[in-house]
């Protein structure tokens, strides 16, 4: 019942992208059309998971024993650097056809903040492991969600008739504003 | 003022009132300013194949500095900003300008790239800010102005949305009206 309150509220109450505010970049950038919106949102949850669980790992038998939690951000980004590598020449060599769906997407996660962001919140949290790895599919799955939604409103919004000025990252913008307003109104769900 | 594009988290997350705004600002401007010097620095030790996580470590020990000085000084800040100080890691202004700049220019000119960036992203950030803690809870930098209560979905994730939005909007508009008038 806990873990499904996790899921529930990392998907739709405090929607990593629309609420919280993280993976802004790849939600604007990648969204152009659905089909590669969800490739990326596949590739977020495959690494979201795996950096989650090194990560906390990491903090919980290496930082924290030495006291040198202070490193986190420092140690955090290179296990995050050198996970996505890693990812990128396993997948290479044992799935040729997810890396060919993925493949493009891998380089971009490094810097995207969804990453990094779900790896500090599971800290702040004290979750435990278990706890962690279903928040960090919780919200993988919100943000594929919120990319795919946004990306099928935005293949409608290239045929619509907009001012000059507003058309592009404007419109983009008030339209994940409505799409965050309606988000909103899940709160209180749980 | 197109730095606002390349930093769009922090843009909307901390932007909830001018004076988190700001704080980020320089928070970031200071990282910025403080890697570009380094990475200017040690541009020609660093082989070419590893520099960006090299960067990227420069990066993350200024952004390690900036959040153990904030949380000596400036707790509520702190506390406030949470989650967005370590993120300046990954935020792509910084990252952008160490390898479009830093790594081929100057140490003294990389500062003066820094701080020019920096300073845009700050005036940005509490542009931003304003507007919505204006609208929000009808205050700027925490004073308030008349007894009322304001439109909170400005303070709310949407208001973030829809006033950078318009802020994009309006420059659109200025520049045309710019580009038109010296015709």
């Amino acid at each position: 019942m806990e873990y499904l309150i996790i899921i529930i509220s990392s998907i739709f109450i405090n929607n990593i992208v629309l609420a919280k505010f993280l993976g802004i970049c790849p939600f604007l950038g990648v969204s152009k059309n659905t089909s590669t919106a969800v490739g990326m949102g596949g590739a977020v949850m495959f690494v979201m998971t795996i950096a989650t669980i090194i990560t906390y790992l990491v903090q919980h038998y290496i930082l924290n024993p030495f006291g040198i939690s202070y490193m986190q951000t420092v140690t955090y980004i290179l296990v995050i650097a050198f996970l996505v590598q890693v990812v990128e020449i396993v997948l290479k060599k044992v799935s040729p056809d997810l890396y060919q769906a993925l493949g493009v997407y891998l380089p971009l996660i490094t810097t995207n903040c969804t990453i990094l962001g779900v790896a500090i919140l599971v800290i702040q949290n004290n979750f435990n492991l278990f706890e962690s790895v279903v928040f960090a599919i919780g919200n993988s799955l919100g943000f594929t969600l919120a990319i795919a939604l946004f990306s099928s409103l935005r293949e409608q919004l290239d045929t619509a008739d907009l001012p000059e000025y507003m058309q592009g990252i404007p419109a983009a913008l008030i339209t994940a504003s409505i799409l965050s307003m309606a988000f909103m109104g899940f709160a209180g769900l749980v | 003022m197109f730095v606002i594009l390349l930093g769009l988290c922090p843009t909307l997350g901390v932007t909830s009132s001018a004076i988190n705004g700001l704080g980020m600002g320089v928070a970031t401007a200071f990282v910025l300013i403080m890697s570009n010097l380094v990475i200017s620095m040690v541009k020609n030790v660093i082989p070419d194949k590893v520099r960006i996580p090299a960067f990227i470590v420069i990066i993350a020990a200024f952004v390690t500095v900036v959040q153990l000085l904030m949380a000596a000084y400036t707790p509520a800040l702190n506390e406030q900003l949470g989650l967005f100080i370590p993120l300046i890691v990954v935020n792509c202004i910084v990252l952008g300008r160490a390898e479009a700049f830093a790594s081929r220019n100057t140490p003294l000119s990389s500062i003066i790239d820094g701080l020019g960036m920096g300073v845009g992203f700050t005036f940005a950030l509490t542009l931003l800010g304003s507007i919505r803690e204006l609208l929000g809870s009808l205050s700027l930098f925490g004073f308030k102005f008349i007894e009322a209560d304001g439109m909170l979905v400005f303070i709310l994730a949407p208001g973030a949305f829809i006033s950078l939005g318009f802020i994009i909007a309006v420059m659109n508009w200025m520049k045309r009206k710019k580009r038109t008038s010296t015709h």
